[in-house]
């Protein structure tokens, strides 16, 4: 009787064979860890999106008569040492740490996609100076380079996002640098070079979208991690200062209170756990989906 | 085989020189001057520019290179602000502290993480498979510090099983050897303060073994599966050789290579992690003093300590090549 779940089922055939974005689609889909953490992430967004509606209360203003409530009908989650609801700062800092995670793997993915670019594009002496302070950069273990750097520009969220952001640019650049040194020897690179096109027009039209699918592996994976270093060091009291309701700068402020009120620091550590482990369940499927081997 | 060693040797003379030249010009980052920041706001001009020319700031930024890395040659990484005591001096007495930890983490990491990862690989598709691959995806998500913070809760604070902090209780003594205190205690007998110093490890090493095991348990997963599916395997289990022999002895060896690259990779990244960690339950290795150093804006601690660990991330990446030999016969140097 249903005669159009057959009709569409035909339809689509030829479409994923013939739409390889539509195709990649198909395949994360089929992928339920990737859809989880896609889920995951959407929630996240939506949560920062929604936070002034969703939160119950104010995230900075406390009341120390309520200072360390447990989880009640009331406070949710509890009350942290300064009275505040915890559910409200977590739903907060969802757009704080969204915020991390995009500036910071933004900042990484700008900077190490044009020093990948131009090294594996004009090569010779640029590329051997870049790739070897990539390779020194390496050489520093991330944690330490991204404290190093902190603890030297002075503590604040922003540094902490530039500090990770940092940290990350090597890896970036040596992705990009290693797409571009095969796209640019392929013959469609050669034709435009041969129709006259200028060297930003091969880049930008031919050589980086070539580049885009281990781009968008790479910058899934980093914003989950990209979270947690920050997080790490706001936690060191290198990042967020307080009030702000970032849930590294939380857990720090919590620590004290780990005896008589452990809500404090279980929640903001589970909320980190979940962004991070969203990030990474989709960036896993997304590797899976866009695998070269599988792919092309 | 030697004159591959030569070679990664030389080549790691530039690497070494440009880790000296990030961590000499870290304190030059600091916004502004840096004596201002190290003396702070009521500083007198003459005290300023003493301690600039005591720096060497006032000279051209090359010469002070210069200086550093023939001072760090020489093994002078400068004094400690707060206490003057010479930076290495600081950094050798609290690296024992350090190592200790991060190899007692890499131990337990390797053990479960190579373990579950081969059983995963061994039963894949089964319960006990997709158990272990949410929990190292879990594993890699969970902030350490955290982990650590729950782990005192549960097992310091809660049971009181265990000690939430420090190396060993202050009224057990040991007769110091290589100041490791599991290895000086086994060394000397001592068998109160072997047991005291387990316990203090415990917690510290397991959350600092989180993350290594996960990607461990994922490696070895994988690695072993491609594996598993190559033509000696189904050759060996033709032969009739029993299904240990055939994980064990001729797929597990082969799939070591990638998993020991992790390994090496992880043990690095274990010394600089172990900031977090030691903080947490107030370890006294370098992580701690770097801690320390930072909030004490101790400049010349933290620039000494990041090129130490940064020095000894390079090596074990030196140590990890060299060792891919062992496991690969085919590998020709």
């Amino acid at each position: 009787m249903d005669t159009g779940t057959p009709l569409a089922t035909t339809a689509s055939a030829p479409q994923a064979a013939d739409n390889p974005r539509f195709e990649l689609l198909l395949r994360l889909r089929r992928n339920k860890m990737a859809m989880a953490g896609a889920g995951i992430v959407a929630l996240l967004l939506l949560t920062a999106l929604t936070a002034g509606v969703l939160a119950p209360h104010n995230p900075l203003a406390g009341n120390i008569v309520n200072r360390l409530q447990p989880p009640s009908h009331a406070y949710w989650l509890g009350t942290d040492s300064q009275g505040r609801d915890i559910l409200s700062r977590i739903i907060f800092g969802t757009r704080i740490s969204l915020e991390i995670g995009v500036i910071s793997v933004g900042l990484a993915l700008v900077i190490g996609t044009l020093l990948g670019t131009a090294s594996g594009f004009y090569g010779g002496w640029l590329d051997l100076v870049l790739m070897r302070v990539m390779d020194i950069m390496l050489a520093f273990p991330s944690v330490l380079l991204a404290i190093a750097i902190t603890a030297m520009l002075g503590p604040s969220l922003k540094n902490a996002m530039i500090a990770v952001g940092i940290v990350y640019i090597p890896s970036y650049a040596r992705i990009v640098r290693s797409t571009v040194l095969s796209v640019k020897e392929t013959e469609y690179v050669e034709a435009a070079r041969v129709i006259g096109c200028s060297t930003p027009r091969i880049v930008f039209r031919h050589v980086l979208p070539n580049c885009l699918a281990p781009l968008i592996v790479q910058t899934t994976m980093s914003i989950g991690t990209a979270i947690l270093d920050a997080a790490g060091l706001s936690f060191l009291g290198l990042g967020a200062q307080p009030p702000t309701p970032e849930w590294g700068a939380m857990l720090s402020e919590g620590r004290s209170a780990l005896q008589e009120a452990p809500w404090v620091m279980v929640f903001p550590g589970l909320a980190i756990m979940l962004v991070v482990l969203g990030f990474n369940l989709l960036g896993d499927g997304l590797r899976d989906a866009l695998d070269p081997r599988l792919r092309f | 085989m030697w004159q591959y060693l030569v070679k990664r040797l030389l080549f790691l003379i530039p690497v070494l020189l440009g880790v000296s030249f990030l961590a000499f010009i870290l304190i030059h980052l600091i916004p502004g001057d840096p004596a201002q920041v190290i003396l702070g706001p009521r500083a007198t001009a003459q005290s300023l520019a003493d301690l600039r020319s005591s720096l060497g700031l006032d000279q051209p930024l090359y010469v002070q290179y210069l200086r550093f890395l023939g001072n760090a040659l020489r093994g002078d990484l400068g004094r400690s602000i707060i206490n003057r005591d010479p930076v290495l001096d600081e950094l050798l007495s609290r690296f024992p502290a350090t190592i200790e930890l991060s190899v007692f983490a890499m131990i337990i990491a390797i053990v479960v993480g190579v373990g579950a990862g081969t059983v995963a690989a061994v039963k894949q598709y089964s319960v006990f498979d997709n158990t272990v691959m949410v929990g190292a995806l879990v594993g890699v998500s969970m902030p350490i510090f955290w982990l650590g913070l729950m782990l005192i809760w549960v097992f310091a604070v809660v049971l009181g099983w265990l000690p939430p902090a420090f190396r060993m209780s202050t009224d057990i003594q040991l007769q110091p050897v290589t100041h490791l205190y599991l290895l000086d205690s086994l060394l000397t007998g001592n068998l109160p303060a072997f047991g005291d110093a387990l316990k203090h490890i415990l917690l510290p090493g397991l959350a600092l073994s989180t993350i290594p095991m996960s990607i461990i348990a994922r490696m070895t997963r994988s690695s072993l599966l491609e594996v598993l599916n190559q033509d000696y395997i189904r050759t060996a289990r033709a032969k009739g050789l029993t299904e240990k022999l055939v994980i064990f002895k001729h797929a597990l060896k082969n799939a070591f290579l990638p998993v020991l690259t992790v390994m090496g990779l992880q043990f690095g990244a274990l010394l600089s992690g172990a900031v977090l960690t030691e903080t947490i339950f107030s370890w006294p290795g370098v992580g701690r003093l770097m801690y320390d150093a930072i909030l004490a804006r101790d400049f010349p601690v933290v620039q000494g300590g990041v090129m130490v660990i940064a020095l000894l991330f390079v090596f074990i990446n030196l140590v990890v090549d060299l060792l891919y030999k062992y496991f690969d016969p085919k590998i020709r140097y």
